[in-house]
This record gives structure tokens, C-alpha cells and sequence, in this order.
């Protein structure tokens, strides 16, 4: 089947505004946008750039804006799409160059809610023991692959880009409801700030532009919830 | 760089915006009943056109009735006014903006609440039971 690809284009170089380019590109309809945007890059038009590693939905490197939605390139089928199909760079974050953004911020913000374990207590003779109830607390923020689906969908993000936005919260989340964890105080100070979660405008982009179905709307309110009562 | 703009030492003790989103919540669940109530006895108990002056007094006679209509204009208004005051902080991002639409804000919520808040509690009926 023949498809339109058409994709907002920049190249800082040569470009003073994004511009649009159409690409007519056949394909099997079960292909993956991906390999339609492989196609583009490997027999039409070789300057197009846009992120991608895995190819199989968990490094979370090319999502873009598929006909308006964040999606994963690599997880949605062309027959799914329509004949022609837009393509541009997820919202809010400075354009690179063509689909590639730059993501510094949306890593500072990852960083700030300190994603890792944090227990200065000894570990015992063999491990921090878990029981099934207490991972499966947190199980769903688990699953986040860091691709920014969600940040570049919310408008509150889109407004101020100050706003720590939702992946970071699904991070910090993760942690502060991990039984093992001991940070939970300090992940709850820095999302109790006017950047933090209070900047949730409880509006569910972020839910719905998931690629992997995280309740992100959900985890944002149990932490809000959470810095309320003081209680995890 | 652009780490300092959340790890930026949170301010520990402003739970201003908590409050904020705490008030939010549980203002508008009281404003549902009070708005529920307040349409059912003026619009659909009581046609418009009973209600004259003397309904009014009448109704304010009870302590009661005023406290609620108080109540409904001050979480009303502060409902309200927390929610502008949200927007122009999402919208408005030129920090003279910012501070010039919150100020006019702040100063019109405050007239507000002070003339209403007048009116309740210095009402006095006139020209009653005759
Ligand atoms: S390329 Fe890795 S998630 Fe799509």
C-alpha cells in the first residue's frame, strides 16, 4: 500500500522555520511507521534525522507526534495511520534538527527526583526482601522506558517548561512507594515545590500518550496524595 | 545548569501550593451542595418573581441564611480566584505581567469579598412587618 509521509522538517543550517516535506512511500500495512521513516532515510532522502536504537518499544528513543498524538514510531502499524500520515517532534522541548529534540531538561528533571535506591541501612547476610504485595505497589511506574510520551503531551508542560512534568513524577514515584527505599522525604520535597506536582492540572494527556500504558495520571495523584498526608 | 531549576533547594515549610490544591478540592465539593441548595430554594422552590426584597429580608432574619450565603460567596469567590490565579501562573510568564495581573487579581477578589461580606453581616430589614 502507498502512503504519505508528511514531515515537519528542520535543519538549523539551512533553516530559519520548521518546514514541511512529502515523502510517498510504499509499504506493507502491517510495517511499523519506523520502517516507513527507514525507507525515507535510506533510499529517498538521507538527510532526515530522527532517534531511534531498539526498534522494539522499550529504549524509548523515537517518539514523535504521529497525526497530533505522542506515539512510538516503532510501536504503531501504517494501517493504523490513514494514508497520509504527519510526523513531527514531540512538543516543548527545542528542536534539534528534523525529529530530533533535545532533552536535556527532561533528563535534569529525572535526575532532580534522584531515581535510584536510596537505604543507608545493611542490606542483611542476603538481600532487602520484598514481598509480592509490596512490589506490586509500584509495579506500574516500573514500566516507564523514559521516552517523554508523556511530558510533551501535558499542556501544563507545554506552558511553562519549568514544570518538573509527569515522567519524572512516574520516576519518583517508583521509589517513594518502593518498601526498600528510604528517600521518599527527599523525592516528596522536591515535587512539594511550585514546579513540582502542584503544576498537575489533572488533565490526562500523559495517561493516554503512554506507550506503555502507565496509569501516569494515577501515580501523579498518589504522590500528590502522599505529600498531603505525609503518609506513603 | 538547568538542574538548579528543580533541585534549586526546595523551600521546606511552603506548602503554599499544597494548601492551594487542598482548598481547590475541598471547596468545590462544598460548593456543589451549597450551589445545589442555593439554586433549589431560589429557583425552583420559590419562582424569580416571588423573590422581591421582602424574601430576602425575611430570609436573612435567620442567622443561618446568612452564615450560608456567606459561606457560598467566600468559597466561590476564592475558588475562583485560585483558579485565575493558576492560569495567569501557567500563561502569563513576563515577570511585570505577572506581577501587575495578580495584583489587579488579588485586588478585585478583596473589594469583593469585603462589599459582600458588608452586606451580609450589616443588612438590616427596613420597613418589615408592616
Ligand atoms: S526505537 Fe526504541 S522505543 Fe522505539
Amino acid at each position: 500500500m502507498k502512503v504519505e509521509l508528511r514531515i515537519k522538517r528542520f535543519d538549523p543550517e539551512k533553516d530559519q522555520k520548521p518546514r514541511w516535506a512529502d515523502y510517498q512511500v510504499e509499504v506493507e500495512p502491517t510495517d511499523r511507521l519506523l520502517d516507513a521513516l527507514h525507507y525515507v532515510k535510506w533510499y529517498q532522502d538521507g538527510s532526515l534525522t530522527f532517534r531511534r536504537s531498539c526498534a522494539h518499544g522499550i529504549c524509548g528513543s523515537d517518539c514523535m507526534l504521529i497525526n497530533g498524538v505522542n506515539r512510538l514510531a516503532c510501536k504503531v502499524l501504517v494501517k493504523d495511520l490513514g494514508r497520509r500520515i504527519t510526523v513531527e517532534p514531540m512538543r516543548g522541548y527545542p528542536v534539534v534538527k528534523d525529529l530530533v529534540v533535545d532533552m536535556e531538561k527532561f533528563f535534569a528533571a529525572y535526575r532532580a527526583v534522584k531515581p535510584y535506591l536510596i537505604n543507608d541501612e545493611p542490606a542483611g547476610p542476603r538481600e532487602r526482601l520484598q514481598s509480592p504485595a509490596e512490589r506490586e505497589r509500584y509495579d506500574d511506574t516500573t514500566k516507564c522506558i523514559l521516552c517523554g510520551a508523556c511530558t510533551t503531551s501535558c499542556p501544563s508542560f507545554w506552558a511553562n517548561d519549568d514544570y518538573i512534568g509527569p515522567a519524572a513524577i512516574v520516576q519518583a514515584h517508583r521509589f517513594i512507594f518502593d518498601s526498600r527505599d528510604r528517600g521518599a522525604a527527599e523525592r516528596l520535597e522536591v515535587l512539594n515545590q511550585r514546579e513540582g506536582v502542584w503544576r498537575c492540572r489533572t488533565i490526562f494527556n500523559c495517561t493516554d500518550a503512554c506507550p506503555r500504558d502507565i496509569e501516569v495520571t494515577r501515580a501523579i495523584q498518589e504522590v500528590k496524595r502522599a505529600i498531603l498526608f505525609q503518609r506513603i | 545548569m538547568t538542574e538548579r531549576v528543580y533541585a534549586g533547594r526546595p523551600r521546606p515549610g511552603n506548602n503554599f501550593e499544597l494548601y492551594s490544591w487542598f482548598f481547590m478540592r475541598i471547596s468545590g465539593l462544598l460548593l456543589i451542595l451549597l450551589v445545589i441548595g442555593h439554586m433549589v430554594i431560589m429557583h425552583i422552590i420559590n419562582n424569580v418573581d416571588v423573590i422581591d426584597y421582602d424574601f430576602v429580608a425575611a430570609r436573612w432574619a435567620s442567622i443561618g441564611w446568612r452564615a450560608y450565603d456567606w459561606l457560598l460567596l467566600f468559597l466561590a469567590l476564592l475558588h475562583g480566584a485560585n483558579g485565575v490565579r493558576v492560569v495567569i501562573d501557567d500563561y502569563v510568564r513576563r515577570k511585570g505581567w505577572k506581577v501587575f495581573t495578580v495584583a489587579v487579581l488579588y485586588t478585585f477578589t478583596f473589594i469583593l469579598l469585603i462589599l459582600g461580606s458588608l452586606v451580609i453581616i450589616t443588612f438590616e430589614p427596613i420597613g418589615m412587618g408592616s
